[in-house]
């Protein structure tokens, strides 16, 4: 039994995720192996290879790589397949994005999301944004598998897996990257951060989340984060926003702020230690699961928390 | 062009969902089904390029019960020129559904086909891709922005870190993020008249693709209840138990 973690990175950092994903594939069982596709990379093989456990990293670097599209990627874990029961990646976005190709090219349903592993057939994931969990045995010969990252624990860092250089597949040129536009922040990255601080419609502009929002998340340390509806108006950038279609975060403290609390807010971060809402509709459903709620206009309370911390 | 989409029938996404007692999966009796949201934008995309004198016919394509005819007829009301129904009440699976898809692509030879980046019941996100996979073309997921060029179509991705834009060679899948557009709701004419545009009715069998499950639900749970509910009365009073809690 033999299992492939594919790494998440951007070339120069692999992502705090891959640990997590690691101890999901050491549930499974078996060799652990990561694999780290890019270009230019050798340093995210070096820090994967310090992952405990694990039995080898393969490298393969080429130009096609770099921005690990969908394609060319695909290509190079199918020509990897075959030495693994198992292949493993973090549901971020590249991970949703390639690894259902992967499936498709070897003919097995991909198993979504999975936040727990029973046995090596049998997987728990969440469906309908979370409200229902279900327990699902693959009678697929090899299991194509993306890992919620929150559900599992950081696998230790004491290792030293010797890196082997693997072969690039070639690229089947059917698509070419184009630019990239990256949020630039000082915070802690969403889905790794101790402390979340999200804004909601209420919020009604950057300026108030500059002014209400991002001087609270810098007193914490916190990464800042917002619903749906503070994204679609343009308020912050898509990749802050936290639920059921966007990013799962499960914090030690979420601050919902001006959030009413729709499920696929919820789905989001209800797995979060300590959750806090502040809103002035003492009936936002946010309130049912918050541990502390505070009524109240966000206007007034976030400058006196600033001041209080 | 021709542009093919394919759309859900799911659970609306207003419906508070309930686990059945007995674990077999979700209590789906007597409640609102509509199409899958990111089907609607997938639907509304299509519709632009139309407007825009770049697509030039749309099908609508549903794998579902009987009943999904009205959310073709959504579809086709939004602006879809046809509809093709494959009818089954099976949970058709998203390997199956990819693996329906491809012979219904390549019948129908569309340059692009728009799926929705998930489905708001099964969370799977990975049709599109599978699709784009079985056909052995490009594919732009979880779009923003969709823009022919030439012979390409680029395509702007919401992606982790911020935004991608990717060059694609056509033919090719678009999945649709939330961003993409803002649907449009059919006028009470443009119903009446979907009511008089094709709809085919198939069945799966015609296809000659294996569609039987590879994964067997072996119970649906709820999930763990949060012990939540509690106020506090001021910001000191919420200061003090963050620290007495040791999360700040
Ligand atoms: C397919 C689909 C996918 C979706 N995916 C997501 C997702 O991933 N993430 C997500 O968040 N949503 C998602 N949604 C949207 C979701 O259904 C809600 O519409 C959204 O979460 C609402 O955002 P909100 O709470 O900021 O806005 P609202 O629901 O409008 O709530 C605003 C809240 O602010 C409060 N308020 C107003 N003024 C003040 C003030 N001065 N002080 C304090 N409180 C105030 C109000 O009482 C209200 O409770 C999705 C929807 C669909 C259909
Ligand atoms: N039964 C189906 N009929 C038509 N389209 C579907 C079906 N299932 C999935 N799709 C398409 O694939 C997308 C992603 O679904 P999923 O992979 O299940 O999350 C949906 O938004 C639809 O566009």
């Amino acid at each position: 039994m033999a299992v492939l973690v594919i790494a998440d990175h951007n070339n120069e950092t692999l992502s705090d995720a891959t640990g997590k994903t690691v101890s999901a594939a050491q549930k499974i069982g078996g060799d652990v192996d990561i694999l780290v596709a890019g270009a230019g990379c050798r340093s995210v093989a070096e820090a994967a290879a310090k992952i405990s456990g694990v039995r080898k990293v393969l490298l393969v670097e080429a130009p096609h790589y770099e921005h690990r599209l969908a394609e060319p990627f695909a290509a190079l874990i199918v020509s990897l397949a075959d030495g693994y029961d198992a292949l493993l990646k973090t549901a971020t976005t590249t991970g949703k994005n390639v690894m259902p190709r992967v499936a498709a090219l070897l003919d097995v349903m991909q198993i979504s999301e999975i936040i727990d592993v029973v046995s090596p057939d049998t997987f728990v994931r969440p469906i309908y944004a979370g409200n229902a969990i279900e327990t699902v045995q693959s009678s697929d010969k090899k299991k194509v598998i993306t890992v919620r990252a929150t559900a599992f624990k950081a696998a230790g860092e004491d290792g030293a897996a010797p890196i082997e250089e693997a072969p690039a597949a070639s690229d089947p040129g059917l698509s070419s990257f184009v630019k990239e536009e990256l949020t630039k922040s000082e915070r802690p990255e969403l889905t790794a951060a101790k402390i979340v601080i999200s804004g909601g419609r209420a919020l009604g502009s950057y300026e108030n989340f500059e002014k209400y929002i991002f001087p609270v998340a810098d007193k914490l340390g916190a990464a800042v984060g917002a619903s749906r509806a503070a994204v679609d108006a343009g308020y912050v950038p898509n990749d802050y926003q936290v639920g059921q279609t966007g990013k799962v975060v499960a914090p030690e403290l979420y601050i919902a702020v001006g959030i009413s609390g729709a499920i696929q807010h919820l789905a989001g971060m209800k797995d979060s230690k300590v959750i806090v809402a502040i809103n002035k509709d003492e009936e936002a459903p946010i309130f049912q699961i918050a541990d502390y709620g505070l009524v109240g206009d966000l206007f007034k309370i976030m400058p006196e928390l600033e001041a209080a911390l | 062009m021709k542009v093919l989409v394919p759309v859900k029938r799911v659970i609306d996404y207003n419906v508070k969902v309930r686990v059945k007692s007995d674990q077999t999966g979700v209590d789906l009796a007597n409640v609102k089904m509509s199409m899958n949201p990111f089907d609607e934008i997938a639907v509304e995309e299509a519709v632009r390029l139309k407007e825009a004198g770049i697509a030039s016919e749309i099908v609508a394509v549903s794998i579902g019960p009987e009943k999904a005819q009205d959310q073709l007829r959504q579809a086709l009301a939004m602006g879809a020129d046809r509809a093709i129904l494959i009818k089954t009440d099976e949970t058709v699976e998203p390997l199956a559904v990819a693996k329906l898809l491809k012979a219904v692509a390549e019948e129908e030879k569309p340059q692009l086909v728009i799926c929705g980046k998930q489905a708001i019941d099964d969370d799977c996100n990975q049709t599109g891709q599978m699709l784009a996979a079985l056909l052995g073309w490009a594919q732009g997921t979880f779009a923003s922005k969709v823009e022919k060029d030439g012979d390409k179509l680029n395509v702007t991705r919401e992606i982790d870190g911020g935004l991608q834009t990717v060059s694609l060679a056509l033919p090719a899948v678009v999945t649709t993020d939330l961003r993409l557009n803002e649907p449009r709701y059919a006028s009470l004419p443009n119903i009446m008249k979907a009511k008089k545009k094709p709809l085919d009715v198939k069945e799966p069998s015609t296809f000659g693709v294996d569609i039987a499950p590879r994964l067997k639900v072996l119970k649906v749970t709820e999930p763990p209840k949060r012990q939540g509910g509690a106020k506090v009365a001021s910001v000191a009073e919420l200061v003090g138990k963050l620290k007495e809690a040791g999360v700040i």
